[in-house]
């Protein structure tokens, strides 16, 4: 292991940073239940790019932050961001040969599932109230925006030698 | 770094299944318990900077619209504000009278119910969206001002919520809509106590526990609901809603009750605190 083993840490808190922001952004009542899911695109970008520097505990901490962001249960979105992250991680070799829409595919599946998840969450503590499909919705936009995502960060990483 | 990553596999799992067991045991200790807030305390004070971030643009537009506002707009304000205010000093020369003739009754019925003293102090509300399938909203008063877990929050038309975590500089609000929420009230015409529940994403509150018999004796549409003060969280006497819709139920022992809010709960900027001294 070289001395510069790790470059541009920055990039990757700052590209974290304006998910958040994005995830809090106040939207009009009728949009929030389509808002893409933003950290979670981000984690998995990173995870894929960089998985022996962004992985499992990345998506636990950013999951914690993001619960107390949204004001959900403590460890909600800890809970399927963690399993976000090892998906992605345990997966990535395959993931990289995909293409662009096949990549998009395949983070419609994770975050329709990881949203599901969540849905249970809410079954249980008692509290789901929007309509019984709408867990997907967040899935759709999120595969739309994949391949502008993905090519946004990708030239940032190469840009700015992250590694 | 292929093989350090293959041979880290059976760890990662290891790992991911430690997070996940970690991710559950918090939502049950976070759900149920309440000894997390301190956990929630250093949190909130954590994120505060990327929620006022997100906050600023409102902030500033605002910020805009006073200082281009203009002198004539300005003057046109203060004046119609310097109306009002007269209106209701008259009205409060009216209500100091009847608090102290409302004291003096008291006393001569030795009643122990006291007239409490209430200090309020004014929050804003931070523009960010908070969990979409629940009513909450974060303003930015926090520990630092004294705010606590329960605090009563009212905005000038009605009872809103109540203070649910505690930052030092920001706190969350549930509202009354929440479907958590429940208050005890009562109907201000006749006494009758019921409990409002929230519904979720329906700007309504659902009146419980009102029986079909004697229903039109003891509600109707167009009735007032005030706080009762039972339960010690709200003081008594503050308006909650309207009653809109009452429909006997013959299947079961009580009616569907419903109510409208009454303070602007979607468009508030400023809400109110309330201590009891």
């Amino acid at each position: 292991m070289s001395l510069e083993k790790h470059h541009g840490g920055w990039v990757i808190i700052l590209s974290f940073i304006i998910s958040f922001i994005l995830a809090i952004i106040p939207l009009p009542t009728y949009a929030t239940v389509w808002r893409p899911d933003w950290v979670a695109m981000v984690l998995i970008y990173w995870c894929l790019a960089i998985p022996q520097r962004v992985g499992v505990a990345t998506g636990w901490f950013t999951g914690i932050i993001h619960d107390v962001l949204s004001d959900t249960l403590l460890g909600q979105h800890a809970l399927f961001f963690c399993l976000i992250a090892y998906i992605s991680v345990r997966w990535h070799k395959q993931v990289r040969l995909f293409t662009v829409w096949q990549q998009a595919l395949s983070v419609f599946v994770v975050i329709a599932v990881s949203q599901l998840i969540n849905k249970w969450v809410y079954d249980i503590a008692g509290s789901y109230i929007q309509a019984e499909w709408s867990f997907i919705y967040p899935a759709i936009s999120s595969m739309l925006l994949w391949p502008w995502l993905f090519t946004l960060l990708r030239d940032l990483r190469r840009n700015r030698r992250v590694f | 770094m292929k093989t350090s990553l293959k041979k880290e596999q059976p760890t990662r799992f290891l790992r991911v299944i430690i997070f996940v067991v970690v991710s559950i045991a918090l939502m049950i200790a976070d759900h149920r318990l309440s000894y997390l807030e301190v956990v929630h305390t250093h949190l909130l004070t954590i994120v505060y900077p990327i929620q006022y971030l997100v906050d600023l643009p409102v902030k500033a537009s605002k910020w805009l619209s006073v200082s281009v506002g203009g002198r004539i707009q300005l003057f046109d304000d203060n004046a119609k504000l310097r109306d009002k205010n007269i209106r209701l000093q008259v009205v409060l020369q009216r209500f100091q009278a009847l608090k102290k003739e409302n004291e003096r009754l008291r006393r001569l019925l030795d009643s122990s119910v006291k007239v409490v003293d209430k200090r309020v102090q004014l929050a804003e509300v931070v523009a960010v969206d908070l969990d979409p399938s629940t009513r909450k909203i974060l303003i930015n008063k926090g520990k630092n001002d004294n705010v606590f877990v329960d605090q009563p929050v009212i905005d000038a038309q009605g009872v809103m919520g109540q203070i649910t975590h505690v930052g030092l500089f920001s706190s969350t609000v549930m509202l009354i809509t929440d479907s958590e929420h429940e208050l005890p009230v009562q109907v201000e015409r006749t006494g009758k106590r019921t409990i409002a529940k929230g519904m979720g994403t329906v700007n309504r509150l659902s009146l419980l526990y009102i029986a079909n018999i004697g229903l039109n004796m003891n509600i109707k549409v167009g009735d007032l609901i005030v706080t009762s003060g039972i339960g010690k969280k709200f003081p008594k006497g503050y308006p909650v809603g309207t009653v809109i819709e009452v429909i006997p139920d013959i299947g079961k022992p009580y009616a569907q009750v419903q109510a409208l809010p009454k303070a602007a709960l979607k468009h508030n900027r400023e809400v109110l605190l309330i201590w009891e001294k």
